[in-house]
């Protein structure tokens, strides 16, 4: 019996075996041996479109639960041409991105040195030991209170909100980092005729990269979430603010497109770190 | 010797143990497990401080690590952010050494260990045997007076562990450094060794000195020839013999 070699397209769409799963016997419990299973993405994404285009033609659902597809490209345009409220759509998404880049940039640059120093001093691992061990259970959300309490609501108070979630989340990057290094490299180095200093810029730091990488990643995220909920909370500019205020005007197709760009504007963030990650730090993992 | 471990106990892990090394020597540390041949070495490069004794270098009192000792470790010490030409010239880097004459060090030394084509290489990307042969090259950058090596080649196949034993030999003849090999493997501890320097457990201690020759036949023969000749085998099977009473003594204590 010969047997046709699979098309490319059957075995990108999951259809056929390629040669590599092809061969395996045990499917179940080897997530390798699977097919891609792009097919059934593809009628999902299609019937989703589908039902609710149907539901627009047919007026199945009330537009104030959810808008019809026409409605919706509409706002789409008059969002991204006259804005919203007089505030054009790229500010609102500028204006979050801009916050979350703010916050993490600061809280990397406070809160690298300050993982650094706990973890190559005690001094500095027992002054600050007890803060960060008890601000890393915090939800960066439960400071919002306190931090319009003292900012009040203007911008200031926002990039601190996210200056404070990406600070304890770099620092305990950092510090695992510098935990992270094999002691037979620190020990190589001193060998070499390397000095403390040397050892610590061109040893220690390198070999924390890594670790401070995955570190800004998880700040992106969570900076990402924290800002959007702030908006909801006090903000008259961003992507946050944009949905909570259609809310009030029962703008339901704005808030979908609200929530679709939040979306798109976090996984791109992810996937942007994640290229970052394989360009900048390599050998990570191997 | 008392080493202290980090739960507050402690071991006995060597007692009195004294030796003298001439420089260009190549010695060999053989022992089982637990006879404080790494703390040894540990005491040697001067991650550890002895607790009663010294250890000199060329009449300098050794008190924490330098150029003049350099180490080769099993792995996971090179540099993975590193190019190979970049771990190799890491010493004299950071020495500050003018980059013409470390393009010329690093060149030269990648020649001699058989990474030559390799320089701009990323090490993670290197076999085991490839990043051992990094390694020896980074230590022999470095021009120092004595090469510390810690099981060096006991990550690596059979195959390629022999072919490095080789290149271990080739480097003792032209560089004319003094070389101390710690092993568990016998084989390799008579191959390396002019001088073997045998420990026993409980507490660490020498137990016993060979002079060997096969270190020296090792230069001009090939590796199989001189294992597998009478003087080796008869040699290697009287030191298994010592390595096994030692082992089942221990067995013995821990049992009763």
């Amino acid at each position: 019996m010969s047997e046709r070699p699979p098309s490319g397209l059957a075995v990108w769409l999951g259809l056929a075996d390629n040669p590599f799963t092809r061969q395996k016997t045990v499917r179940f419990g080897d997530p390798s041996a699977l097919r891609s299973g792009r097919v059934w993405s593809i009628i999902v994404v299609v019937g989703l479109l589908a039902g609710w285009w149907l539901a627009s033609v047919f007026q199945w659902i009330e537009p104030f639960y959810w808008p019809p597809l026409g409605a919706t490209r509409d706002r789409l345009v008059k969002l991204a041409t006259e804005g919203f409220r007089n505030i054009p759509l790229w500010q609102h998404v500028w204006i979050s991105v801009f916050r979350v880049l703010m916050g993490v940039l600061l809280g990397a640059l406070a809160g690298i040195p300050l993982g650094f120093a706990m973890g190559l001093s005690a001094v500095a691992r027992g002054i600050f030991d007890p803060i960060v061990e008890f601000m890393r259970p915090v939800p960066p959300l439960a400071l919002i209170p306190l931090i319009i309490l003292w900012f009040g609501i203007d911008e200031t108070a926002k990039i601190s909100l996210l200056f404070l979630a990406s600070l304890f989340i770099m620092t305990i990057a950092a510090r695992s980092g510098v935990a992270s290094v094999a002691v037979a490299k620190v020990h190589a180095a001193y060998s070499l005729g390397t000095s403390k200093r040397q050892v610590l810029t061109h040893v220690i730091l390198p070999n924390a990269l890594p670790e401070i990488f995955t570190g800004l990643r998880i700040s992106m995220g969570v900076c990402w979430s924290t800002v959007v909920a702030a908006e909801l909370v006090a903000a008259d500019r961003g992507l946050g603010s944009m949905i909570m205020i259609a809310k009030n005007f029962l703008q339901t197709d704005t808030v979908v497109i609200g929530i679709a760009l939040i979306g798109v504007i976090g996984y791109s963030i992810e996937l942007l770190m994640r290229w970052a990650e394989r360009k900048l730090v390599p050998w990570k993992g191997r | 010797m008392v080493y202290a471990l980090p739960d507050a106990g402690s071991v006995h892990a060597l007692e009195r143990v004294s030796l003298a090394i001439a420089a260009g020597e190549i010695v060999a540390v053989l022992g089982p497990s637990g006879c404080g041949k790494t703390t040894l070495l540990n005491i040697l490069a001067g991650f550890l401080r002895p607790t009663r004794g010294t250890v000199t270098v060329g009449g300098r009192v050794v008190d924490g690590p330098g150029a003049d000792r350099g180490m080769v470790f099993q792995q996971g010490a090179l540099f993975e952010w590193l190019t190979v030409a970049g771990n190799v010239g890491f010493g004299p880097r950071m020495a500050g050494r003018p980059a013409a004459e470390i393009r010329a060090t690093v060149a030269g030394l990648l020649d001699t260990v058989g990474l030559a084509g390799f320089a701009d290489t990323p090490v993670y990307r290197l076999s085991g045997g490839m990043q051992q042969r990094v390694a020896l090259a980074r230590c022999l950058a470095n021009d120092p007076a004595v090469v510390l090596m810690d099981e060096p080649l006991g990550a690596l196949d059979a195959l390629t562990r022999e072919k490095m034993q080789g290149l271990v030999l080739k480097l003792w003849q032209e560089t004319g450094k003094t070389i101390v090999t710690i092993t568990h493997s016998v084989e390799e501890a008579l191959y390396l060794g002019e001088r073997l320097i045998v420990m026993a457990p409980r507490p660490g201690r020498i137990e016993r000195e060979f002079r060997l020759p096969f270190a020296r036949e090792g230069l001009g023969v090939d590796a199989r020839t001189v294992k597998a000749s009478p003087d080796f085998v008869r040699v290697r099977e009287e030191v298994l013999g010592m390595i096994w009473g030692m082992e089942e003594q221990i067995m013995g204590e821990a049992g009763s």
